[in-house]
């Protein structure tokens, strides 16, 4: 129905592009108002992500060959991907949690990689999605940070290599970049996924009104289209990335 | 007709009349329960079934890999031995085969020597006999020589008128005959 907007906007004449329509949550089976147990277009295409994960992770490594077929080698690409990532980044102590950071990496890349999809919805370009997200790593990586080591979690802010006189001041920059870092973790993934989705709003609608001119446009959306695929994966990897280096400082506070 | 539709759908909070559905407070909690939901779905496929199996496919596969590499080593080693034991043979071989012919080689030099002695001393032999019929020859000839000057000589005498004494001739033809007979 988003779509039909934009593109009734834009045939209508007058170009009035809507590209914000395509993020509207709306009730799948029914007019009425969002609750919390509507079963909406944000709830289908997360359930696709589970299922493309599912189909990828299980279904792919069903054979459990010693010679991998196409999809088992994909999945053990991607398992291979962010377990050494989390070993790089975070130590081997970080192995522990590494089903935690899968999942999140497999959830962000196929709900990116699903949303580039015509007429699809994308869920990670919501503020609420990503910021679920962003905070469970945060409180995730701060609550193991304490149980791990209880007030020392605190050396994580205290530089001890810096001059005795700087260190409160750094302490209160270490202390603020901290709280940022949820902020910073959730906009960074939702502000790509909806500028590269509005893009393609605007250059579609731009397509519906110069009429043979639209070959323009479209060539447009279609680099823009590879960037994005482009952006899907690297958004994700970003994403676990920083997870990883996040738990790595709740692993070892001390600078 | 289409945008009206929309709007309606985008009037239930202020945020939305703004024109970013992501701030529509009103459908955080339907997204936050679904994406829980997604969530806890995918950790516990993940969890459960999936990295445990791609774990254990990535380790025998290490497994596999060790063990045929051990195995092409030891095939290796055992493909050198058998050149060394074959380098061995052919040498051992060679050897023999040197020492045969040494062995023929040396048969041979000795039957040819024994040949050689043989024939040298037939040889001898044969020469030995040769030269005493030759001085057997020689004895005759001179013999025969002087037979015959005696006779050309009691000829030439008889001839000259003279009555030849047969010990007169055999003195004298001695005699001139003395320095080579």
């Amino acid at each position: 129905m988003a779509e039909t907007g934009a593109e009734a906007g834009a045939g209508g004449g007058g170009l009035e592009i809507k590209p914000m329509d395509q993020f509207v949550v709306q009730p799948l089976f029914s007019d009425g108002p969002v609750g919390m147990f509507t079963v909406t277009n944000a709830t289908l295409w997360m359930a696709l992500a589970v299922a493309c994960t599912a189909l990828l992770l299980v279904m792919g490594t069903r054979g459990r060959a010693v010679v991998p077929s196409r999809a088992q080698s994909v999945a053990e690409l991607a398992y291979g991907f962010v377990y050494k990532m989390v070993e790089d980044v975070s130590g081997r102590e970080g192995l522990k949690y590494f089903p935690y950071i899968m999942t999140l990496f497999m959830f962000i890349l196929m709900a990116n990689s699903l949303a580039l999809l015509p007429m699809s919805f994308a869920t990670t370009s919501h503020i609420a999605v990503t910021a679920l997200l962003a905070a469970f790593v945060f409180f995730g990586v701060t609550i193991l940070g304490f149980v791990k080591h209880g007030a020392g979690f605190l050396g994580l802010f205290w530089v001890s290599s810096a001059p005795l006189a700087l260190r409160p001041i750094l302490a209160i920059i270490e202390l603020i970049s901290y709280f940022v870092r949820p902020v910073s973790h959730s906009i960074r993934l939702a502000g790509n996924i909806m500028a590269g989705h509005a893009v393609f709003k605007v250059f579609a609608g731009f397509a519906g009104a110069l009429g043979l001119f639209a070959f323009v446009p479209i060539l447009a959306i279609t680099a823009i289209y590879a960037l994005e695929v482009l952006v899907a994966f690297i958004q994700a990897y970003v994403f676990t990335i920083l997870t990883c280096v996040y738990l790595k400082d709740a692993l070892h506070p001390s600078h | 007709m289409a945008t009206e539709t929309t709007e309606s759908v985008l009037g239930e909070g202020d945020a939305a009349a703004s024109g970013m559905p992501q701030l529509d407070f009103a459908t955080y909690p339907n997204q936050i329960f679904w994406l829980l939901i997604a969530l806890v779905a995918i950790y516990f496929l993940l969890s459960r079934v999936a990295l445990p199996r791609i774990g254990a496919v990535l380790a025998e596969r290490q497994g596999t890999i060790t063990n045929d590499v051990a195995a092409a080593e030891e095939l290796k080693l055992k493909a050198a031995e058998a050149e060394r034991a074959y380098d061995k043979a052919l040498a051992d071989a060679r050897a023999e085969a040197a020492r045969i012919a040494d062995e023929n080689k040396a048969a041979l030099q000795e039957d040819l020597d024994k040949a050689m002695e043989k024939a040298d001393a037939e040889i001898a032999a044969q020469q030995e006999e040769s030269e005493s019929r030759i001085a057997e020859i020689r004895d005759q000839a001179a013999a025969n020589v002087e037979q015959v000057a005696r006779e050309t000589a009691g000829a030439i005498v008889a001839a000259m008128g003279g009555n030849p004494e047969e010990a007169d001739m055999d003195a004298a033809v001695s005699s001139k005959l003395g320095g080579r007979a």
